[in-house]
């Protein structure tokens, strides 16, 4: 299943992940209502790989279990089942990985100056020795992302959203990290602002070599940044492949219909027939392949057999019982 | 559209203030635009561009201290901008219907969708109140929500997102206005979801002859929903005109620079063009053209004299550039 068409070692390999969540209702409730425990399936049976230097992008709607994984990834979350490796970095150690935030309103500590925010990791990790070398990496760390040293004296309110989203990556690097996970990362900011942070985030990785696994629902913003793309629909991945591979030629019904409803700026579709339906609940699943309900093209094999991830010709994975070979 | 047509909404040179302990601020400053009958305009821009202003100025919903200093907001043709907040109630849900961006919490948790319909229809009609329930659930089924009999008895929180906003959309239609502000309506949803809300947005205003005002920063929904579009820029309008020609041929250059700022799906590029810089914070508002610090083509007039609209093909852009060549 992991026969993927990645020459380099992968960064991180994932195999089979699970993770559910217990959302039953509290225990007199249970028992006075007859209920059972009720469990959420958030993430079932996900396998890839992330490429060494490259970037993996997850997308999907909300509900898909995208987060799900960046937490799990970073060790947030615990999984239930499934193995997680990194690779080796060269001092002999797992490679490390930090986490930029969606939000980059509610992800810095508003009553801490920006230097100590991004100087938190040097000090807890003992990364550094002397508060003078604390100071000097914060400055070299400032700069990187394009700040000023000056700007370490101010607060989070005093910077834009774009400026925010640039002191977290800043605080993301600071521990040296080979492997960042990025959730959403240009979501809450505006395009042209977007723009700005996503050609540093493409400097960053030529400069230090990093891997990306890109978490985002907007398609044109992981067409740029991505290597491959894997797009998840109610906790499985549904299609993996290489990005101008999936874009050219996506093979999942539900990879359509996401590449479909992408508003297009330069070549408006206007007056095109929306597809209807919605994400079903995660927590009633529904039977065999989950997207059946949806689909276009599903037969009644679609709604009793769940479709198992196949790796075709030219590496794309696909979960469909329709895709041909 | 026939060009015949009165517009439904006309604001005049708008200008909102902010009067505060440092001076004054100016929130929206010479906003000129005009929807008519049936038409979606949509109105881009940064956060903090003054584009939801906009939409608040028009439905007297300024926080206070704000207030229009200069300018005048005609609907149909009634001067709206001086009425008491009375006058401007029974305008609100009648004239003027309202879309939020997030429609967990435009509806009240507490009722049935029903009765939240029926009390907005029965405020602004004169409906007996099986007639009212009739054009409730006519509404829903307008507004695309299946079996709409049995969802009138549901509450909000058995709606999913995307059936939220369907149902805030059919509030907003409730008492058949003539303008709708509709405030990043699809920002909360997802991207298939967004899709089957902008076109009904779409479909819903041709057939009632809505006029409609799209606030949004997302340019893919604006690309495919509005008819005309308004770019604004700190408190300004910086370029109007129909939607072919700002997207494909823009004549501001902060229009070119946010177009060219969008990842394109056709072709990958290894570097996105960006607009260095950010823009100015409302009370530090540079002088002349308020784009002159990152725009690379301002010459010593954009630095000296702000520039008005001056009108460019079917539209109008607020640049030196377009008034003979010469910056």
């Amino acid at each position: 299943m992991t026969a993927m068409t990645v020459q380099k070692t992968p960064a991180l390999s994932v195999d089979r992940l699970v993770k559910s969540f217990d959302v039953s209702a509290p225990w007199l409730n249970r028992v006075v209502e007859r209920k059972p425990r009720q469990y959420l399936q958030a993430v079932s049976d996900i396998s890839f790989e992330v490429p060494l230097g490259g970037c993996l992008s997850l997308v999907g709607e909300s509900g898909c279990g995208k987060s799900t994984v960046a937490r799990l990834v970073t060790g947030l979350y615990r999984a239930n089942s499934g193995e997680m490796r990194f690779a080796l970095g060269a001092d002999g150690k797992p490679l490390s990985a930090q986490m930029i935030f969606q939000d980059p309103y509610a992800s810095l500590n508003p009553r801490w100056r920006v230097k100590n925010i991004i100087a938190e990791p040097l000090r807890e990790l003992k990364l550094r020795n002397s508060a003078a070398e604390i100071n000097e990496r914060v400055v070299e760390l400032l700069k990187t992302v394009g700040l000023s040293a000056s700007d370490g004296d101010k607060f989070p309110h005093e910077f834009s959203g774009g400026q925010r989203q640039r002191i977290s990556i800043a605080r993301a690097l600071a521990s040296e990290p080979r492997f960042l996970v990025c959730d959403e990362p240009t979501s809450a900011l505006d395009v042209s602002v977007q723009a700005q942070v996503l050609n540093l985030m493409r400097r960053l990785q030529d400069e230090f070599g990093l891997t990306y696994l890109f978490i985002s629902h907007d398609m044109s913003v992981v067409r740029h940044m991505s290597d491959r793309i894997a797009v998840m629909y109610l906790g499985r991945i549904v299609e993996e492949g290489d990005t101008e591979d999936l874009f050219a030629k996506p093979r999942h019904p539900y990879t359509q219909l996401l590449l479909e409803t992408i508003p297009n700026v330069k070549h408006p579709h206007r007056d095109r027939i929306v597809a209807g339906g919605e994400v079903p609940s995660p927590l009633k699943p529904p039977s065999g392949c989950p997207f059946h309900p949806r689909c276009p093209i599903a037969t009644a094999r679609c709604s009793a057999e769940l479709p198992p991830i196949r790796t075709l010709a030219g590496g794309t994975r696909v979960a469909c019982h329709l895709v041909a070979e | 559209m026939a060009e015949v047509d009165k517009p439904v909404l006309d604001v005049r040179n708008l200008r909102v203030e902010f009067p505060g302990r440092r001076g004054v601020a100016t929130a929206l400053s010479d906003v000129s635009l005009s929807i008519r009958p049936g038409e979606i305009l949509g109105v881009v821009g940064e956060s903090g561009a003054g584009k939801s202003m906009t939409g608040l100025a028009i439905q007297g919903l300024l926080e206070q201290p704000g207030r229009i200093a200069e300018g005048e907001i005609w609907l149909a043709d009634r001067r709206i901008d001086n009425l008491d907040d009375r006058a401007m109630e029974k305008i609100r849900g009648r004239e003027i219907g309202a879309i939020f961006q997030d429609p967990l919490t435009s509806l009240n948790p507490l009722f049935t969708v029903g009765a939240q319909l029926t009390e907005t229809i029965r405020q602004h009609l004169t409906l007996k109140k099986g007639e009212a329930r009739a054009r409730a659930i006519s509404l829903l089924k307008d507004v695309g929500i299946p079996s709409p009999e049995e969802r009138f008895d549901q509450y909000p929180h058995q709606f999913s997102g995307g059936m939220r906003q369907r149902v805030v959309i059919a509030l907003a239609l409730a008492a058949a206005p003539k303008l709708i502000i509709a405030d990043e309506p699809t920002t909360a949803l997802d991207v298939s979801i967004q899709a089957q809300i902008t076109s009904l947005l779409r479909r819903l205003c041709k057939e009632k002859r809505t006029a409609v005002m799209l606030v949004t920063h997302d340019m893919g929904v604006i690309a495919e929903t509005a008819d005309r579009i308004a770019v604004m820029y700190a408190g300004r309008l910086v370029e109007i005109g129909p939607v072919e020609q700002v997207l494909s041929a823009p004549t501001h250059p902060y229009t070119r620079g946010l177009m060219a700022s969008i990842p394109e799906l056709g072709a990958r590029v290894k570097h996105l063009n960006q607009i260095d810089g950010s823009m100015p914070r409302l009370d530090a508002v540079p002088a002349g053209c308020a784009f002159n610090p990152r725009c690379k083509e301002a010459g010593p007039r954009c630095l000296r004299e702000r520039p008005g609209l001056l009108p460019v093909g079917a539209g109008a852009s607020a640049c030196w550039l377009n008034a003979g060549g010469t910056a």
